[in-house]
Parts: structure tokens; C-alpha cells; sequence
């Protein structure tokens, strides 16, 4: 990690909905800007509750977030407000993001005022010029949400969250309900925001390649934990988790070239109310040996700045094959399948 | 050709949202339907399934299912074939099965209802569910207690049992998870090689039409601009609208 | 799903005036227009009541044995009561009594009911409970028979009437919001707002507050029609309206006796309310899509 101090650090977390454990002691660090952590995981992973608690709309059960050195949870009034600027996010739903109604404009100048930056009726100008840093036309800001595409109101989502000036955004899905081409342009424009604010971003998503192309940093989480982390590029390069590597081998690729020999995990996604023992993803994963299924396996160092938390991962990590591995526990299409765990 | 569509066009009043010239799927084939929202790409499904007047639009041109004229024909006949002959799963499976019923009794009572007997019924739709990697056991749960990757795999296997010729698939895969994506598409495969059947896949993902289709044809505003093996318009397109598409989509290597 | 596409969004046209503008859009939708022409009307009479009735003194105490019963004619164009009465100028003056009786039953419930649906669906909880249950007991009672049994214990007048409508009435609203304010406060929007660091209060009456609103306008318009035909109901037990008051329903209720003889006598305050309680409907349907910008634009 650099030697800078962490702008965001989450040491431990965990979020609990009723009995279900959705985040389960994850600790992460992201840098000041610009940088940009990504954080990847499939439903069930936490991923989205983890953007939700360090934006404090979901209460932490245990752990620490702290922004620049001081812990979220204990903020009030003033500094809570202070944070509420510093800290923003961006929803995955362009849909629902924004109220039917009321217009853009008025939309973003209430940022504004909240926070007392420009009062409301002279907001004009300041709303023209963020819908402009976007990519939209400033006319907009007299149109309702739903005289716009989903990509356009996600760029005035996005809008309404840098309106106060924000050093880290937290981007939940911001691109998984638009189609490809609006898709690539938010990307883009997460881009060019990223090297002209400085912008610091937690960018949460299930698609690997958004992550590869704008952070530097990646964790890959699992069922509330995280399974490893590291730098972006040689975390996919060389994965040190099965899950990874799984993750990455399904993950469909334009360029044949690009496909790696596809490893099919089988069962289905975890059931949070009722967790397996051990490492979580021992049902799942085709090194699976009589340890992973009673011990849990911490989070450590494998190599520089690169953490890891399987019991395997050394083997992993220098290219075990895992699809070789896989072929006695795969069921034969005609056999039956042992029923998955209930669900709920 | 299996299914054979030639000047399709469905419209609403006026507004022409399908125009497509020729789109045709061959027995143990899969082609790709890849466009974004508002090319027409599902309006295209309801078409061949004979229900987009349901939804208000006039359908003309020619669909042929083995050589059999679809448009015009009469409710009853294309009930019949729905579900028997073309079968179709949806981006939302949960949707497609009525909550108040067990999954297995849908399947169940679809069969008889095109002929077969209760045991006949029953030993098909058991043998299909080991065919998608699913206990028989999960039949007599409700769609609300299974997950929407075994829904979507309990959909493909009602068409399997069905002896489905052709399946279309509307975005099947879109909310799933990567990892259950990957399976349900490993399934399509097999029924094109295995069981030889005829897949029109409906996506918006190209890089999952890259992975799993033969052919591919890319829809804009209704009509088709492009048309061909997946390895030649994935490495070569030739319309703008295509190139731009590919262009769009983010690629896990690029930063290397 | 399948989408079915509608107007492509990407290229949003130009929403044109008539969407936007309500006189342009009054324009474009002859029957809403027609009922806030009724009700403007109706509200018209009730205020130059006295300029405009022929007798205004029918209204009051006055009676007129000799025109007892006399059908419609060029004298009284409504015809005349069981007592003699001008009944087209008591129909004119009812139009102060009964729709401002609904007017003030409804506004009563809305102040109380409003206030409490949104608090229990914002904040959810303890408070919820607390409100909810409160909501439920009076609505365990039967509407009628509590509205008759306080005004029972009241003095009989139009005041107490209202009183004990407006009892039973509110706890309607409370859950109609309520169930409103729950659904819009958990939506991503209002996070959004939430993250941002927008007040509370600002929260509640700028984005809960408008966006629950709407069955709320629709439901009191079709209730002013129900609140007129409680308030007869009551008046006809003698628990409200008194005679010599010219109140719709009192009238219908007196003249039932000589319907199949003089049809005159309840025909004219029935219609009234017919026309009144339709109006209002109306109105509250043009206002339900005014105040839905999504409805309107997609006309």
C-alpha cells in the first residue's frame, strides 16, 4: 500500500440484517484520490452494504470506518454533515434515483442548499455547469427524469453527487441497468472525472472488466468476506483464490483469445441465513480439502500488498490446475444432483 | 432451415418498431440476437411466438417453422405448438412462473395438456431436470423458494421435456450472477449438441453472444445491419453500429 | 421482461405546451374540464346564493300553505315542498350546506390523518404501532353507528354533524398514507437524499410528502359524494341538519314519503348531489394527472 495515509479506512466491519451476517469482518483501505478501489463480488457478497454502512444509511454491528483518521460512526451534527459532503454515492437503479417530481435542475440545486453552498435560486449557473462537466446538455435542468434515458439520469445522478464536492464517491453498480454503449460512456466518464477532481471512488460491481479498466485496486468479495485483494492487474493475472479464479473464467470474453478453460462451480450462491462452516466456500470449490470445511481461513499476506484468505492459496496462486481437480466432484449430466440447501 | 423469418414487420399503428429481412436458425444451432433496448430484438420473440397482438402490434411477413407458415394461423393451432414445438425463457424467471403453484405441477399439467400421460409426464420431466443439473426433489417446491439461476434451469428443462425444436431465449441470463450465468449457458450448448436444438438467444451482452453463439445478427431501430458467423463479426464488423458496440464493451485485459 | 416499447426516451422530445401547461392541457381533456366547471359553479351558488335564488326566504322559516306541492312551472321551476316551499331556492341554498359540510368533514380528516399516516410510515417503529393501533380501534367500530353515537351526544346541528363524521372519517387517510409514505420512503431516491445530507424535515415535506399525496386527492374527491350521503343519513335521524334547513339530504329525506305522488320533491336535491358528488370526481381525477408529471406527459 502506498505509504500515503488511507483517506477511507474500514477495519473489521459488519453489518448485520436481523440474523444474516451481510458483511462479515471486512477490512479495506482506499487511498486519496485520484484512485480508484473496486470491489467485486456477486449477490450475497455484501458488496452494496458495504457502500451503503460508509455512507452510514445502514448501521455497522461491529468494526470501524474511519475518514481521514476519524470513525464515522461517532459523528454528529456538524461533522456529520461535513462527511455527508466529503462521502457520496451513486445508485445502481437509474430508474429510482431520482425524484419523478422534480426537475434536474431543482434536483441538483437541492444538493447545493443543503450544504449551503449556493442558495437555491442561484443555483442556476453551478447546476448548468455540472450538468456540462457530465456530459449533458444544461437545458436539461429544466426536464423531468423521465423525459430522460436511463444513461442520462445516471449522468444527472452522478451530477448531483459531485455538486458538493465530494472526495470519495461510492458507486454502487453504476452501470449494470444501462445498456452497452451507455454503459461505456458513464465508464468514461467516471474517467475523466477520476483525473480532473482527483477523485477518490469506491466502485462496486460484478463485472470484472469495468473493474480492470479504472481500479488500481481490487477485492474480490464472498459471501460478506473478503476472499483476496490486491492490485488490479496482477491480482487477475495470477489469482491466489479459487473463487477468483472461477469468477474470472466465467466471465464471457469477446476475444476467444482472451477465454481461459472455464471452471464451472456448482451449486448456487451461498445462503446467507444459514452459512456454511468453515471457509464459506468450501461447497463450491473444487480444492476443497478436510480443512477448509473447520477452519475458516484468515486473510493474509501472500505477497507484497496482495492478501488472500484460503488455505490453498500458495497452490493457487502458482497455477494449480483447478479444472483438472474439479473433474471427479462434477456431476454427470443423468446423475442426480443432491438437492442445494433450502432456501429462507 | 428450422426456423426460417423472412420480411418480418411488426408494427404499432403507424410506428414500424420490427423490419427485419431474413433471420433464420438451423437444427443444433444457436444464433444471437444482439441489440440494445428498443431495437426490437424482443418484439421479434413475441412475433414468432404469435402473441404480439397481445401487446397491440400487427404482425406481417413470414415466420416458418419447418416450413410451416406461423403467421395467420389460428389461436388454437399456436397454442399448440407453444411450448411443444417453440418454446421460449425470459430474463425473469420468477415472472414466468405463477407463484401460488408448485414448479413441477406447471410442468406437469403443460405436458398432459399436449398429450402425454401422467407417468409418461412425470418420467420426462424428471429425466429433463437431471439433464440441467437439478433434483426431480426440487419440483415440488414454489417459485419463491428457488433461487432465479434454478428457476431459469427449471425453464429450460420444462422446454427440453416438452421435445422443444426451438427455444428462445430473451436475455436469459442478464440477472443472473456471472458464475450461474456460466452454467445455465454450458446448458444451452448441450441441448444444441446433444439434443440438437434450434436457439434464437435474445442479449444485449455481446461478449456473451461472443461465447455461446454461431451465428449472430445485430439489431438496430427494428432491422438487422448486420449478419453472420460470430468469429467474423466479432473480429471484422462491417457496420458502424456494430464496430461501435464492440468498441463499447470493456475488456478484463486491456490495462495488462 | 419483455419491454413493450413505448415513445423512445433517448432522444426526449420536446414535452409540447399542451403537455406541460394545465390551460393547454384543460383543453385536451373535455371532461375534466367539464367537472371543474360544475364545481366551480357549484361553488359560485353557494356564494351569490342570495342574489340568484328566486325566494330566498323558502330557505329560511317561510311556508306557504296554498303552494303546497305544486309541480315544476314557470313559477318554480323546481316546483314546491310538502310545506309550500320555492324548492329551486332551497336547492341553491344547500349548495352552502352540504358540500361545506364534506368540504370541512374532509379537511378535518386530511389534517389528522395526513400528519399521522406520514409519521407512521417514515419513521416506522414503535410509532407506527402506536398510531396504527390507535387507527384501528376507532375503525373497529362501525362508521355509522359511531357517528351516531356522537352525535347523539351532541347538540343536533350541522356542527355536530361534522364533528362526528370527521371521527369516523380519518383513520381511512392515516392508512391510505401511511401505506404511501412506507412505500416512497424506502425507495432509492430518498436515500439518495438521505446520503446527500438533506434534512430530515426537507425530506418529509418536499419528496415523502408530495409523492404519497396522490391517492389521497383521488380518495377525498370520491368521498365527497359518500360524506354528503353520511350526513343525510344522519340528518334523517334527526341528528343533524334541522328543519327549516334546505340541506340536500335532509330534503331527500323529508320528500321520500312523497315520491310516487310529487317525484319533484326528491328528484332535484337527489340530483344535486348526483351532480355534485360527480363533479368533484372528476376534478379529483384532473388533479391526480396535474399533479403527475409522468401521467400527463405520456398523454
Amino acid at each position: 500500500m502506498a505509504a500515503l495515509a488511507a483517506l477511507l479506512e474500514i477495519a473489521g466491519l459488519e453489518v448485520r440484517f436481523g440474523p444474516v451476517r451481510a458483511v462479515d469482518g471486512v477490512s479495506l483501505d482506499v487511498a486519496p484520490g485520484p484512485f480508484g478501489l473496486g470491489l467485486v463480488g456477486e449477490s450475497g457478497s455484501g458488496k452494496s452494504t458495504i457502500g451503503r454502512a460508509v455512507l452510514r444509511l445502514v448501521p455497522a454491528a461491529a468494526g470501524q470506518i474511519r475518514f481521514d483518521g476519524a470513525d464515522v460512526a461517532g459523528l454528529r451534527g456538524r461533522e456529520l454533515r461535513d462527511y455527508r459532503r466529503a462521502v457520496q454515492i451513486v445508485f445502481q437503479d437509474p430508474d429510482n434515483t431520482l425524484d419523478p417530481r422534480m426537475r434536474v435542475g431543482p434536483a441538483i440545486a437541492e444538493a447545493l442548499a443543503a450544504h449551503g453552498i449556493v442558495p437555491r435560486r442561484e443555483a442556476g449557473p453551478r447546476v448548468r455547469d455540472l450538468l456540462e462537466e457530465v456530459g449533458l446538455d444544461p437545458d436539461f435542468a429544466s426536464r423531468y427524469p423521465h423525459q430522460l434515458s436511463g444513461g442520462q439520469r445516471q449522468r444527472v445522478a452522478i451530477a448531483r453527487a459531485l455538486s458538493v464536492q465530494p472526495r470519495l464517491l461510492v458507486l454502487d453498480e453504476p452501470t449494470s441497468a444501462l445498456d452497452v454503449r451507455a454503459q461505456a460512456r458513464i465508464l468514461e466518464l467516471i474517467g475523466r472525472l477520476r483525473g480532473e477532481r482527483s477523485l477518490a471512488y469506491l466502485l462496486i460491481t460484478h463485472n470484472l472488466a469495468v473493474v480492470s479498466e479504472l481500479c488500481e485496486q481490487i477485492a474480490v468479495l464472498y459471501l460478506g468476506r473478503v476472499a483476496e485483494s490486491g492490485p488490479t492487474a496482477g491480482l487477475l493475472a495470477a489469482p491466489a483464490h479459487p473463487y477468483t479464479r472461477a469468477l474470472r473464467s466465467a466471465v464471457p470474453e469477446i476475444a476467444a483469445s482472451a477465454r481461459s478453460a472455464r471452471i464451472v462451480l456448482h451449486g448456487e450462491p451461498p445462503d446467507a441465513t444459514n452459512p456454511p462452516s468453515g471457509c464459506v466456500f468450501h461447497p463450491r470449490c473444487p480444492l476443497a480439502i478436510e480443512r477448509c470445511v473447520v477452519e475458516s481461513p484468515s486473510l493474509r499476506a501472500i505477497a507484497p500488498g496482495r492478501l488472500v484468505a484460503c488455505h490453498r492459496a500458495e497452490e493457487v496462486l502458482a497455477g494449480v490446475a483447478l479444472s483438472g481437480a474439479e473433474q471427479s466432484d462434477t456431476v454427470q449430466p443423468g446423475a442426480p444432483q443432491p438437492a442445494p440447501p433450502p432456501k429462507g | 432451415m428450422r426456423l426460417e423469418i423472412t420480411g418480418l414487420n411488426v408494427r404499432f399503428g403507424a410506428r414500424s418498431v420490427v423490419d427485419v429481412d431474413e433471420l433464420g436458425v438451423d437444427d443444433a444451432e444457436i444464433v444471437g440476437l444482439a441489440g440494445e433496448s428498443g431495437s426490437g430484438k424482443s418484439m421479434t420473440t413475441l412475433a414468432v411466438l404469435g402473441l404480439a397482438n397481445t401487446v397491440g402490434a400487427t404482425v406481417a411477413g413470414s415466420i416458418k417453422l419447418d416450413g410451416r407458415e406461423l403467421v395467420g394461423l389460428p389461436e388454437k393451432v399456436l397454442i399448440g405448438l407453444r411450448g411443444s414445438r417453440i418454446a421460449a425463457i425470459f430474463q425473469s424467471p420468477s415472472m414466468a412462473f405463477n407463484p401460488v403453484f408448485r414448479v413441477g405441477d406447471v410442468a406437469l399439467r403443460a405436458l398432459r395438456r399436449h398429450g402425454l400421460t401422467g407417468s409418461e409426464a412425470t418420467g420426462r420431466v424428471d429425466q429433463a431436470m437431471r439433464g440441467v443439473l437439478l433434483s426431480p426433489d426440487l419440483l415440488r417446491r414454489y417459485p419463491s423458494q428457488l433461487s432465479g439461476g434454478q428457476l431459469q434451469r427449471v425453464a429450460i428443462a420444462l422446454a427440453v421435456a416438452l421435445r422443444a425444436e426451438v427455444l428462445l431465449a430473451d436475455e436469459p441470463t442478464s440477472a443472473l450472477d456471472v458464475t450461474v450465468q456460466a452454467e445455465v449457458l454450458e446448458l444451452l450448448r448441450e441441448l444444441r449438441s446433444r439434443d440438437g436444438m434450434s436457439v434464437l438467444f435474445i442479449s444485449h451482452d455481446l461478449a456473451v453472444i461472443a461465447e455461446l453463439c454461431d451465428r449472430v445478427a445485430v439489431m438496430q431501430a427494428g432491422s438487422i445491419v448486420e449478419q453472420g458467423p460470430t468469429d467474423q463479426i466479432m473480429s471484422g464488423p462491417q457496420h458502424p453500429y456494430t464496430a461501435d458496440l464492440l468498441r463499447s464493451v470493456p475488456a478484463i485485459e486491456r490495462r495488462g | 421482461m419483455i419491454e413493450v416499447p413505448e415513445a423512445p426516451a433517448p432522444a426526449p422530445t420536446p414535452a409540447p405546451a399542451a403537455a406541460q401547461g394545465s390551460r393547454g392541457w384543460l383543453r385536451s381533456n373535455p371532461l375534466l374540464a367539464f367537472g371543474g366547471a360544475i364545481s366551480a359553479l357549484i361553488v359560485i351558488i353557494a356564494v351569490f346564493a342570495p342574489l340568484i335564488a328566486p325566494d330566498p326566504g323558502d330557505a329560511g322559516s317561510a311556508t306557504h300553505p296554498f303552494d303546497v306541492l305544486k309541480p315544476p312551472s314557470a313559477n318554480h321551476w323546481f316546483g314546491t315542498d310538502q310545506v309550500g316551499r320555492d324548492i329551486l331556492s332551497r336547492v341553491i341554498y344547500g349548495a352552502r350546506i352540504s358540500p361545506l359540510v364534506a368540504l370541512f368533514v374532509l379537511l378535518i380528516a386530511c389534517a389528522i390523518g395526513i400528519p399521522l399516516g406520514i409519521a407512521a410510515g417514515y419513521f416506522g417503529g414503535w410509532l407506527d404501532d402506536v398510531i396504527m393501533r390507535l387507527t384501528d380501534i376507532v375503525l373497529a367500530f362501525p362508521a355509522l353507528l359511531l357517528a351516531l353515537a356522537l352525535a347523539a351526544l351532541l347538540p343536533p346541528s350541522m356542527t355536530s354533524l361534522t364533528i362526528a363524521i370527521s371521527a369516523t372519517w380519518w383513520p381511512w387517510y392515516v392508512r391510505l398514507i401511511r401505506g404511501q409514505a412506507a412505500s416512497v420512503a424506502g425507495r432509492p431516491y430518498i436515500e439518495s437524499c438521505r446520503a446527500l445530507g438533506i434534512s430530515r424535515r426537507r425530506i418529509i415535506f418536499r419528496h415523502i410528502l408530495p409523492n404519497a399525496i396522490t391517492p389521497l386527492i383521488v380518495q377525498v374527491s370520491l368521498d365527497v359524494g359518500g360524506v354528503i350521503l353520511t350526513a343525510s343519513a344522519l340528518s334523517f335521524l334527526g341528528l343533524g341538519a334541522q328543519d327549516p334547513t334546505p340541506d340536500w339530504g335532509l330534503m331527500v329525506s323529508e320528500g321520500q314519503t312523497y315520491f310516487t305522488t310529487d317525484w319533484w320533491v326528491v328528484t332535484f336535491p337527489g340530483l344535486a348531489i348526483l351532480i355534485t358528488a360527480f363533479a368533484f370526481n372528476l376534478l379529483g381525477d384532473g388533479l391526480r394527472d396535474l399533479l403527475d408529471p409522468r401521467r400527463v406527459i405520456l398523454r
